[in-house]
């Protein structure tokens, strides 16, 4: 792939941009945080760049907790990946926020369809976005707490909206055991974990 | 009459015609059953399953329970056709507490049943856990030939005036079944 | 014909002006059990709408890191669940791509024949569906017909009607099986048929064509910004295309051209995935002469790589040597083990670009696979192309859009 928006977000943002990366062929530029919406419309209205095509906005949580402070600094990984239908290439550019009280600007203003990603990093990781028109839940329902893709969020701890009935909890599943289905819900989800 | 001679039925000779005495519920069981009006709550893979089980290959118009309504006040069976998240179940609540006397619940395929290998935050073990549940159809998703056996389980049921819940289990290839299956492909191979 | 109020003076007198708030799902048969949508509407105008996503969030993405790499495979045929073997397809070559390995031809050939299938299957429920929601009954049942067959090859294939489960990690789970080259090659003309004989019901139908032509309108512009792919944005009358703009497995060696739509309204949306169908059969053709063309014996005569790191060994190995054992229960037990770094493998599935993005730190488990679902894209902007237009016309426009609830909520 080409590493000309590479080359051009070097040019243009210097020591802002922290690293850049070619692993497997994609392109990829870590930035400050300060800077990420400025390298957002850089890249899109750049006539060289021109990425125009919105491809992808997430994040990834870095925090091990078995290892790591979960208010460590660069916690959360945002990206955010474009695509020139021009010039037919793409790019990652990413950023990295703290794990204490997490917020970035918005880049709603360049790519009206980070609308709903950035909704649900915010769902996922808690991730705030400053200036962001709408900000709900979209995947989750608003009574729900916590932020399930985060690192030290369990995987079962359901927090269900509807109590559930009496005498369903420590009774046999539907199945029988031999026909292959051991059911491990057999606690209440307050009791797990 | 068959199913009527299985229900405490007495047939009295006498006269020229004859008559039959049955339990009231029985025979109301008898004349439900196959006549079940049907809302899919469809939201998942298994709704694929849903649709193939209605076309016309597999035609679950056979079994009387062609006619969907997407209104709970006019069903009688409430299919729950895939997985249901938290997010999900007041609504399939709300739409199991709209629907009328007498109503049956099929829980169709695994999510359904128990929720699945999707053992998260996100979804709810099994529809039990929310309503009452008449008949599981295992598989994920279940082949029609499995839903249509969880439908005759349930018309059954119907037929028993039996609330208890019941699984559909697995029954094993008749013999000769083997030639019956290469047959049927070299039939639906031609052009 | 002259409206029968005309004559009277109440027909000046105007209707409360203000907006109506009507509730339109989740367990609404057209919403797919899965999507609400809160309508502010003037009249039968919607005037604004808020569609809620989320009803079918099952957590794949947490799932995902739980698990070694190859058991995210059950999940990914459950994202979009009328095209399962593109999702394997995805997901096998983003791993792959994080590992630096390729699959040899004869793999690469079968996978692209069986993904097109799979689309195949998947444009068919598309627009039969639609078809349906606009009250043809019968098309829906004809596609139908048609999808059991695709359906029936796959089982022939897989062992499963549905969620194949079938590529895997370096290759696929079995080398094609006798039968599959004559049944797919004798299905493809039939299905062609089928898609004929729907749309001779379909588009000389002036209700058809009233309730999809300029209707459910999005323009290019938006759909770049809003990140639409697949069969919608084509519509809008641009090529963009993953299989032509950047070739993965032998896409680069056949033939096949990429429908284009000019207006991007309802009614394009149908006739691109029509065309994607006739195309796709293209595809499977030559690509079942190319597999034919394959010498027997050689190094592209398999379907999977030669590597006990990555590849399970075959059973009889695993029964009779101690190595085969051992390979295989590393694998299973520890998983593939996955060098440290961070890919976005992309494909077009039957919705769009389907991307994942996979981050690994080592080892046999994942640390985050991200999904990027393009119905979830195709989704969002749905509501400017509903925005402005009549109840009714949501019904089309949804349809249209092929909303499948397991990608888009994951």
């Amino acid at each position: 792939m080409s590493k000309l928006i590479l080359e051009r977000l070097k040019a243009q943002f210097g020591a802002d941009v922290l690293e850049v990366s070619s692993f497997r062929g994609d392109d990829v530029a870590l930035v400050k945080p300060a800077r990420w919406v400025d390298v957002a419309r850089f890249v899109h209205d750049d006539p060289r760049c021109a990425c125009t095509y919105f491809v992808d906005l997430s994040a990834v949580d870095l925090c091990d907790p078995r290892t790591d402070d979960l208010d460590m600094d660069d916690r959360f990984e945002v990206y955010v990946i474009a695509y020139s239908v021009e010039h037919k290439h793409r790019v990652r550019i990413k950023t990295r926020v703290s794990g204490d009280e997490p917020r970035l600007a918005t880049v709603i203003p360049v790519w009206s369809g980070a609308n709903w990603m950035e909704r649900e990093v915010f769902d996922m990781y808690g991730v705030h976005f400053e200036g962001h028109p709408d900000p709900r839940r979209i995947l989750t329902y608003d009574e729900f707490k916590g932020h399930p893709l985060r690192k030290d969020y369990p995987a079962n701890r359901a927090q269900p909206l509807v109590e559930y009935r009496d005498g369903t909890f420590n009774k046999l599943g539907p199945f029988l055991q031999d026909e292959g289905m051991p059911l491990n819900r057999s606690a209440a989800p307050d009791e797990r974990n | 009459m068959a199913d009527l001679s299985k229900l405490e039925t007495r047939t009295i000779g006498g006269g020229e015609s004859g008559f039959v005495t049955t339990k009231f519920e029985a025979l109301l069981g008898w004349a439900r059953k196959y006549s079940l009006f049907q809302y899919p709550f469809a939201t998942a893979c298994c709704g694929m399953e849903f649709f193939s089980t209605a076309s016309p290959r597999y035609d679950i118009a056979r079994f009387g329970a062609e006619a969907p309504r997407f209104s709970p006040r006019q069903s009688d069976v409430l299919w729950v056709v895939g997985t249901i998240s938290q997010r999900q179940a007041p609504v399939l609540r709300r739409v199991y507490e709209q629907m009328t006397e007498p109503k049956w619940v099929i829980a169709f395929g695994t999510c359904a049943s128990c929720g699945g290998f999707y053992d998260n935050y996100a979804t709810v073990p099994g529809i039990d856990k929310i309503i009452p549940v008449d008949v599981f159809i295992p598989g994920c998703p279940p082949r029609p030939e499995a839903v249509l056996d969880g439908l005759m389980l349930l018309q059954d049921k119907i037929g028993r005036c039996d609330r208890t819940p019941e699984t559909v289990k697995n029954t094993l290839l008749a013999e000769g079944a083997d030639e019956a299956l290469e047959k049927l492909y070299q039939i639906r191979m031609k052009p | 014909m002259e409206p029968v109020d005309l004559d009277f003076e109440e027909a000046d007198l105007e209707l409360p002006s203000e907006p109506m708030t009507l509730l339109m799902g989740p367990s609404h048969p057209a919403m797919h059990g899965t999507i609400r949508m809160i309508l502010k509407l003037d009249g039968e105008t919607v005037q604004d709408v808020d569609i809620q996503p989320g009803y079918l969030h099952r957590a794949f993405e947490k799932m995902s890191e739980r698990g070694t790499w190859s058991q995210v495979f059950p999940y990914t045929d459950r994202l979009n669940y009328v095209s399962p073997l593109l999702n394997n397809v995805g997901y096998a070559l983003a791993v792959e791509k994080l590992l630096g390995v390729e699959v040899p031809r004869k793999g690469q050939l079968f996978r692209v024949i069986l993904g097109e299938m799979s689309r195949i299957s998947d444009h068919l429920t598309c627009n039969g569906a639609m078809a349906m929601e606009l009250g043809a009954f019968t098309p829906f049942l004809w596609y139908l017909k048609a999808r059991e067959w695709i359906w029936e090859a796959c089982e022939e294939q897989t062992g499963a009607r549905l969620t194949h489960s079938f590529f895997r990690i370096g290759g696929a789970a079995f080398p094609p099986t006798e039968k599959i080259q004559a049944q797919i090659r004798s299905i493809l003309p039939r299905t062609l048929e089928v898609v004929a004989e729907g749309e001779s019901l379909l588009l000389k139908n002036r209700i058809f064509l009233d309730r999809t032509q300029g209707v459910g309108v999005l323009t290019k512009e938006h759909a770049l910004s809003m990140g639409v792919s697949g069969p919608v944005l084509r519509s809008c009358g641009i090529d963009y295309d993953v299989r032509k703009d950047k070739p993965y497995l032998t896409y680069g060696e056949c033939d096949f051209d990429v429908p284009v739509g000019e207006d991007g309204d309802t009614y394009d949306r149908f006739m691109v995935r029509a065309e994607e169908i006739r195309q796709s059969c293209r595809i499977i053709e030559q690509s079942l002469d190319l597999m034919k063309k394959i010498a027997p014996g050689s190094p592209d005569d398999a379907v999977s790589i030669v590597d006990p790191r990555i590849v399970l060994p075959p059973k009889d190995k695993v029964y009779t040597t101690i190595e085969g054992t051992i390979a295989h229960f590393k694998l299973i037990m520890e998983g593939i083990d996955v060098p440290p770094g961070e890919v976005y493998g992309y494909t077009e599935a039957g919705n769009g670009e389907l991307g994942f993005l996979l981050v690994s730190r080592g080892g046999g488990n994942p640390w985050r696979v991200r999904v990027r679902g393009p119905c979830f894209f195709s989704l969002q902007a749905a509501h400017d192309m509903i925005r402005g237009g009549m109840l009714a016309d949501i019904i089309p426009t949804f349809g249209s859009i092929n909303m499948i609830g397991g990608e888009c909520d994951r």
